[in-house]
């Protein structure tokens, strides 16, 4: 027997996958967002009014990760967005094989536009690269202002953080500005946008940098 | 679920190690785990004998783990302290203005093995 010295990471194989799925992506001008968020957040409703109001300029696709059930995929389908469901099979995150998987059937060349919805969790998605050129987390307004300090690791990986639900502020002691600070502290590149997919309150904002981002990948 | 996760992958590297560098036994793997990574060790070990069958290259292989101490550093005063005795707080200097240097790691440290043409 020989000592064969790695010094390699564990996901080494999951992040050689992600990269090539990142050149696929760029190479074919489909700009993928990877959306993570607890159960709850509001991530269906959101990429349903996001769907409706942005199909007109691009042609969407979702994946929607589950462990089982295909309620939400039945939901995006009705709006006119391409989608399929991929079972993790009780898996609590996606990663890079299964996204691979889930855009081809997708059949994704034509697409300008894919979201990953992945599992509802805040603690393994964010360790498994998806392969996908931006990661979006959303934290709802009752989920409180802690979560940063809660969740280091899902702040620190992702490009955009969304705070929804902010037409429920006046129900809850949430403080946009204190939160804002503690995601900054752990994550200085990252972009803090409020929205409420309700009301449509600051939705553009979102828009535009999905905007920005999807010519980037042209 | 997150350790199996974990062990997935560590399975598929390694069996994409052996065909790289022509190897026909993984006797033992040595990981390196940060001891705030969130992986707890006796399960972790669990899922990788259940897994590790599903290579024949990896089936008679051992695991072991060694563990990285989580050290967290100070913005404020420049100090280091260990984390899991403190937290986030500074003991120095009672700033919050801190952040972890290691002991989120799982890294492949090293493998034993057997290659194809025989030698050792």
């Amino acid at each position: 027997m020989q000592i064969i010295e790695l010094k390699e990471s564990v996901t080494a194989s999951n992040d050689r996958d992600a990269e090539i799925i990142r050149e696929k992506l760029k190479e074919n001008g489909t700009f993928l967002a990877n959306i993570m968020s607890s159960p709850g957040s509001g991530k269906t409703t959101l990429l349903s009014r996001t769907i409706i109001d942005l199909s007109g300029s691009y042609k969407i696709g979702v994946i929607e990760a589950d462990i089982a059930s295909s309620v939400d995929a039945e939901r995006i389908e009705a709006l006119g967005a391409r989608s399929v469901q991929v079972h993790t099979d009780g898996m609590c995150h996606m990663d890079a094989g299964m996204t691979l998987t889930g855009l081809e059937a997708l059949n994704y060349p034509d697409l300008d536009l894919v979201f990953l919805e992945n599992v509802g969790n805040l603690i393994c998605p964010a360790e498994f690269d998806t392969g996908a050129s931006k990661s979006v987390m959303i934290l709802s307004v009752p989920e409180g202002d802690d979560k940063p300090l809660k969740y280091p690791l899902m702040f620190s990986v992702s490009d955009l953080i969304l705070v929804t639900k902010t037409d429920t502020l006046p129900y809850f002691n949430f403080d946009l500005e204190k939160c804002r600070q503690r995601i900054l502290r752990l994550n200085p590149n990252a972009q803090v946008i409020p929205v409420s997919a309700k009301t449509g309150e600051n939705m553009d904002a979102w828009y535009d940098w999905l905007k920005t981002e999807t010519k980037n990948c042209k | 679920m997150h350790e199996m996760g974990i062990v997935i992958h560590l399975a598929k590297t390694l069996d994409d190690t052996a065909k790289e560098e022509h190897l026909s036994r993984i006797g033992s793997v040595t990981l390196q785990v940060g001891e705030v990574s969130g992986i707890i060790t006796d399960y972790f070990v669990d899922c990788w004998n259940y897994f590790k069958v599903k290579y024949p290259v990896l089936a008679q292989s051992e695991l072991h783990l060694e563990t990285i101490p989580a050290v967290t550093k100070c913005g404020n005063c420049g100090n280091t302290y260990e984390t899991v005795r403190y937290g986030k707080e500074c003991p120095f200097c009672h700033s919050m203005e801190t952040w972890l240097v290691e002991g989120n790691e799982c890294i492949i440290k090293e493998i034993e093995a057997e290659s194809e043409i025989g030698s050792s």
